[in-house]
């Protein structure tokens, strides 16, 4: 048990010693892990952020359903119940005609032209189901449940046509391709900056192979020897985590003060700050986490070649 | 204490094989040469001891550890009780006298007490008292050799084994290290030693190995260099 602990603090101290003797390499794969770690941090918030602005452009688009007003008040409520069943379908709505006139006025109250309009004959607003979707580019499910199911003589119209529904489409498939995209280019940059970490660490110990081999020689075990590389990488790795954090960081102070706009382009710059300020110590975890897995595979990876030991006979 | 039954180690399937169903037995606390010349497989017979290569076939039996029953996770655990004094020194380039030898010490979990205690004596027996802090870079190579000699035995190894310890050393440096493994054999540990140098053979008068073309031409005790 002795001899364990003995063992155990002479690889943490070897790997420490290793870390400040070999300043130059520490510098080169450091500065590859800070890239990789920080293109992934901005990766994740721009995710969120994007996440968040398709969210609200969700909210704001509904599906109307223009009841005829041959429908009676029971029929457009149990249709109501039967949208509400539909899995791409987060709320229902029901508003009888007198509801929709009064949102109608609502909506429309510094347009005088059109409430008097209103005002002179008797109410010609449908009863209207207002059906809010999931997802943008699933409401054509909608459309066909209506068309299928629902007796036609129910209902008159649905807001999702013509104008409306290529401009809807337009935005769910962008928004599509955005999600896409930001997924996409995560995985990217993690696996390129993975291989390219991976690739200086397995330099360095290539340059030290002659010392592995004679660990090996002298009857060292296995993680003896292997032992002190990855304590050196997973020193890199926090490191570099929390670098990456605080690079971030300087980038929205910078960010905020040098930008009078609250956003560039589609990135909602305010957004992403409060959504890096409010999940700040899971993110910086994920990093620091992120960092110690890519640093220690990495080296666990690239100091097996010289720790085999000969099979062939 | 070394037991080899009809070894034959071939390196590739066209070439003569390196060794040839050599059969050799060695007592405990014997002291053994080898000699032979450049390619007779001397080299080849040291790998297979710790287990840097595998036989093509027969049996190897060192310190009552069988080696066709070793696995991989325990060939430390081998290396750990044979003492290797390599050709080519292996020192690692980075780490002054003192901590070459300690590494020996540290490898199997000695405390720093056992360390401080052990290396300064292993030093004493190499005549290197003084050198603890020089890096190899800054020693000749006798004193690199004899660096090597003490990292090999400072563990105390029950087998030691020296290859060509003396190869690049002038007659006085040569001696001194015989004299080394002498003593060494003397405390109890079992010596197998490779050389080229025929007055040091013919001066120990001990068993001698000889070998040729990868097999053992004789295997005489208290002889002499015959080649």
């Amino acid at each position: 048990m002795k001899r364990k602990f003995i063992t155990f603090s002479r690889i943490i101290q070897a790997g420490m010693v290793n870390f400040a003797r070999n300043a130059w390499l520490a510098a080169a794969a450091m500065a590859v892990m800070i890239i990789t770690l920080t293109i992934v941090l901005f990766s994740i918030i721009t995710n969120a952020t994007f996440a968040n602005t398709i969210a609200q452009i969700t909210d704001k688009i509904d599906v109307s359903v223009y009841l005829k007003d041959t429908t009676s008040e029971a029929d457009g409520e149990r249709l109501a119940d039967d949208l509400r069943e539909l899995p791409n379908v987060k709320g229902v709505t029901y508003l009888s005609k007198e509801e929709a006139l009064d949102r109608y006025r609502e909506q429309n109250a510094n347009n005088p032209a059109l409430l008097s309009a209103i005002n002179e004959t008797d109410n010609p607003i449908p009863a209207t189901i207002q059906v809010k979707p999931r997802e943008l580019n699933k409401l054509q499910d909608i459309k066909d449940f209506l068309n299928r199911t629902a007796p036609k003589k129910l209902w008159e119209d649905v807001s999702y046509r013509d104008d409306r529904k290529s401009a809807i489409d337009k935005i769910a498939h962008a928004t599509n391709i955005l999600q896409r995209a930001g997924i996409v280019a995560v995985l990217v940059f993690t696996l390129i900056s993975m291989l390219i970490i991976f690739n200086t660490i397995q330099m360095a110990i290539f340059n030290r192979r002659d010392e592995l081999t004679i660990m090996r020689l002298l009857g060292a075990s296995t993680w003896y020897i292997r032992g002190p590389f990855v304590v050196e990488t997973i020193i890199y790795g926090v490191l570099s985590a929390f670098i990456s954090v605080l690079l971030i960081h300087s980038l929205f102070v910078a960010s905020s003060s040098a930008l009078q706009a609250s956003s560039l382009g589609l990135l909602d710059i305010g957004y992403a700050a409060s959504y890096f300020r409010g999940h700040f110590w899971q993110l910086l975890g994920m990093q620091v986490v992120l960092g110690i897995l890519i640093g220690a595979a990495s080296s666990i990876i690239a100091t097996k070649r010289y720790l085999k030991f000969k099979t062939a006979k | 204490m070394i037991l080899l039954d009809r070894v034959t180690k071939t390196y590739s399937k066209v070439a003569t094989p390196a060794l040839d169903r050599v059969s050799i037995h060695v007592e405990p606390k014997e002291f053994v040469i080898v000699v032979g010349q450049s390619g007779a497989g001397k080299t080849t017979l040291l790998r297979l001891l710790t287990r840097e290569e595998k036989p093509s076939s027969g049996k190897i039996i060192v310190g009552g550890i069988d080696y066709d029953k070793l696995r991989d996770k325990d060939i430390p655990l081998l290396r750990r009780k044979i003492g290797v004094v390599f050709q080519d020194f292996k020192l690692l380039p980075n780490r002054t006298v003192f901590e070459n030898i300690a590494f020996a010490l540290e490898i199997v979990g000695a405390t720093n007490h056992e360390i401080r205690a052990t290396v300064p004596k292993v030093l004493d027996i190499v005549n290197l008292k003084g050198k603890e802090k020089r890096m190899p870079m800054e020693l000749s190579g006798g004193e690199r050799q004899r660096v090597a000699i003490a990292r090999a035995i400072v563990r105390q190894p029950k087998i030691l084994i020296a290859d060509e310890p003396t190869g690049n050393l002038d007659p006085k440096h040569a001696w001194d290290i015989i004299r080394v493994l002498e003593k060494i054999n003397h405390y109890g540990t079992t010596v197998l030693l490779t050389t080229h140098n025929q007055e040091i053979v013919n001066k120990l008068k001990r068993r001698v190995i000889t070998m040729q073309h990868g097999q053992v031409a004789s295997d005489r005790d208290k002889a002499e260099y015959n080649l």
